[in-house]
């Protein structure tokens, strides 16, 4: 993968608590070529916000801490970089926008301050040239009447028009790599369909690649390349998003995408819920971190630990089961 | 551009402008009237707080058993205390029903109010000089002593507090955490006099305000004489308060880098020190200008215990004094100043809102 625009490998991120450590990332490894989507799926606390994070070592430390890996971009590693070299790649080079618009933004500051904030400090615009820049990244995202309401404070802004803001300012430095945290999580389905919508014309126009965060698999579908499935804190399955959807190759996978409402489905089918919950974060993780919950489980699986094997082309899968047939690997 | 599903006229965000600026002045003289009206309330209360007091004031003045009858009853007279409080009522201590037929305006509620229209505060029981002359005078000390306190106190709180919150966790937050914890808890009037006996040692002056003569001295040195006086008194002060804005800052400031936003300037690429400064500072200042705001309120006379201490001429000791000789004319006027004050100082807590917080314009 000498193509890749970063190259991820065994990130392991752990939080020193009172309670004791927290396992949320527990190696794993991947990679987003230039301009490629990938979206990583996963429950809530499965470690998919606090690996992205960590990339960007916003992880406050402590608590927190990066414990081993390296994050090969562009031929140098994110985690030995310096916080000093770390400023300059945040926000230019590699942009994040979070899950809820109505905090994420500074109160009682105007957009127009907000948004040029990062223009003046990584292309060195001058305030006016910021500023034009910035009412035409807001015109871009679709915010009428841009050169007046740059003058706005974020409470004057709904919920999807300030994402379409967080959308405008984290693009507005032309990052090579978009890191989305579930952006549309806290917006109405109309909102939600309109920003993937934006995103994905966008992505055109600026040939960026894309992590998209989300539980919502029916976004995935419509917008990614490539899915990354966690669990855990662990990488459980990778495939194209194609063949993830025709062919899932991993247990929890399945039961995900049964849980899903489909249109093409008999109105009398019932969505199926996964049994058991997610497990403690706080336990050393040992055997499959899925054994508990899943239908296909074996004796090796609560011994031992399935790593991420290739099962076809472009897809692999952590199980020592193949879910087609029900029989061990 | 994206499907705009419900397009809005133009014309009607700039009507929306308009009608948040009107509500603004709206919001504003309603603040006005409300303060004026809890002013009204308090000259009312101020009157007759004073008249439920025990103790005769005419007999106050001059502590001598042999003052006769006639001179007591001139003294009466003299300062309208033979007239009766309120209609049906000849006083309110002990409750003695009086006569209903007097003409109201005859009345010591009226002749108060009156007077109060006219800017007249009555005259010192005591000194017998007009109250308004005397209050003006210790005003200006107090102000003098305070205002200095109270730069200090916020200048050195703020920086302390901003320091704790970014070493939050550290050794350096603790130490402050635990000092400011410390000082805010010293009685006031203990420092004052732990501080008076360290200062006697490098002669520094003990009382008042000025070294009696001072004011034969040039100016400069009048002004020295003067900075030599506040020093001890200013330095209690600051020390106490600025424990507290200590404090407050910094539980602010943790909270506000708690927020999403923060996190949000970080992504950007946004350094520490621009964050404190441009994203975290104003959010964080929010909380302390009430309790400033609250505090240069009694400003005017919360500073009774220093000023004892101290013996410095402002108006926390008028009121001291004006206690143990039963002055009321003086209490009723400091009381008047100090609610105007602390009124006043609301007013201008919630205006300087609308300048920090601009969610606030609009609600």
């Amino acid at each position: 993968m000498t193509s890749a625009l970063l190259q991820v490998t065994d990130l392991q991120t752990r939080f020193h608590t009172p309670e004791g450590i927290v396992h949320a990332v527990n190696g794993i490894s991947f990679h987003i070529n230039e301009g490629e989507t990938v979206a990583i799926v996963g429950e809530s606390g499965c470690g998919k916000s606090v690996s992205m994070m960590s990339l960007l070592k916003l992880i406050p430390t402590p608590p927190g801490e990066i414990s081993s890996g390296t994050a090969i971009y562009r031929g140098t590693d994110l985690l030995q970089k310096s916080e000093r070299e770390m400023e300059d790649i945040r926000g230019k080079d590699i942009a994040m926008i979070f899950q809820d618009p109505m905090t994420s933004l500074n109160p009682v500051l105007t957009l127009g301050r907000q948004l040029t904030e990062s223009m003046r400090e990584h292309l060195g615009f001058t305030k006016e040239q910021a500023e034009e820049r910035a009412v035409q990244m807001l015109e871009q995202v679709g915010i009428p009447d841009a050169r007046r309401r740059i003058n706005e404070y974020p409470h004057q802004f709904s919920g999807g028009m300030r994402q379409r803001v967080m959308i405008a300012m984290a693009l507005s430095c032309a990052p090579s790599l978009l890191i989305a945290d579930e952006p549309t999580t806290a917006l109405d389905v109309t909102i939600q369909a309109q920003i993937v919508e934006l995103v994905a014309r966008i992505r055109e126009s600026l040939h960026m690649a894309i992590i998209w965060i989300t539980h919502d698999l029916g976004v995935v579908a419509g917008m990614a390349d490539r899915v990354i499935v966690m669990y855990a804190g662990f990488i459980v399955e990778e495939a194209d998003v194609n063949d993830l959807y025709d062919s899932p190759g991993h247990p929890y996978t399945l039961a995900l995408l049964a849980a899903l409402p489909r249109i093409d489905r008999r109105r009398d089918h019932h969505l199926k819920s996964i049994a058991g919950s997610p497990p403690n974060l706080l336990v050393a993780p040992h055997g499959c971190p899925f054994a508990p919950r899943c239908e296909f489980v074996i004796e090796k699986c609560r011994q031992e630990n399935p790593p991420l094997i290739q099962i076809e082309k472009n897809h692999s899968s952590a199980c020592w089961v193949d879910v087609k047939t029900g029989a061990p690997r | 551009m994206g499907v705009e599903l419900f397009p809005r006229p133009h014309n009607l965000k700039s009507f929306t402008t308009s009608r948040s600026a009107l509500n603004r002045t709206r919001i504003l003289l309603r603040k006005i009237a409300w303060a004026l009206f809890t002013i009204l309330f308090v000259i009312v209360l101020n009157f007759f707080i004073f008249r439920v007091l025990p103790g005769d004031p005419a007999r106050a003045g001059i502590r001598d058993p042999r003052l006769k009858a006639e001179a007591i009853e001139m003294l009466r007279v003299r300062f309208g205390l033979d007239k009766p409080v309120i209609n049906c009522f000849e006083s309110l201590n002990p409750v003695k029903l009086g006569s209903c037929n007097v003409n109201p305006l005859d009345t010591q509620f009226f002749i108060y109010v009156r007077n109060l229209l006219q800017g007249e505060l009555g005259i010192s029981y005591h000194t017998n000089r007009p109250v308004a002359e005397v209050l003006g005078e210790r005003l200006w000390n107090t102000i003098l002593l305070i205002g200095a306190g109270q730069i200090l106190s916020i200048f050195i709180g703020v920086v302390f507090g901003v320091f704790a919150a970014w070493k939050a966790r550290t050794s350096i937050d603790r130490a402050a955490v635990i000092s400011s914890l410390v000082a805010w808890s010293l009685p006031t009037f203990w420092l004052g006099i732990i501080l008076l006996f360290w200062g006697s040692k490098f002669g520094l002056p003990l009382a008042g305000k000025a070294t009696p003569g001072a004011s034969t001295y040039p100016l400069l040195q009048q002004w020295g004489d003067i900075a030599r006086h506040m020093f001890l008194p200013t330095l209690t002060y600051t020390i106490i308060f600025m424990a507290e804005y200590t404090l407050i800052m910094r539980s602010s400031l943790m909270d506000v880098l708690s927020e999403d936003y923060i996190l949000t300037a970080k992504a950007k690429g946004l350094s520490t020190f621009q964050i404190l400064k441009d994203h975290a500072l104003k959010n964080a200042m929010l909380p302390l200008v009430t309790v400033i705001a609250i505090n240069l309120g009694f400003t005017v006379g919360g500073a009774v215990q220093i000023e004892s201490v101290f013996s410095w001429p402002g108006l926390g000791l008028a009121i001291f004094e004006a206690v143990a000789r039963r002055d009321f004319p003086i209490l009723q006027g400091a009381f008047l100043l100090l609610a105007i004050s602390v009124i006043f100082a609301n007013l201008l807590a919630d205006l300087t809102y609308t300048y920090l917080d601009p969610r606030v314009q609009t609600e």
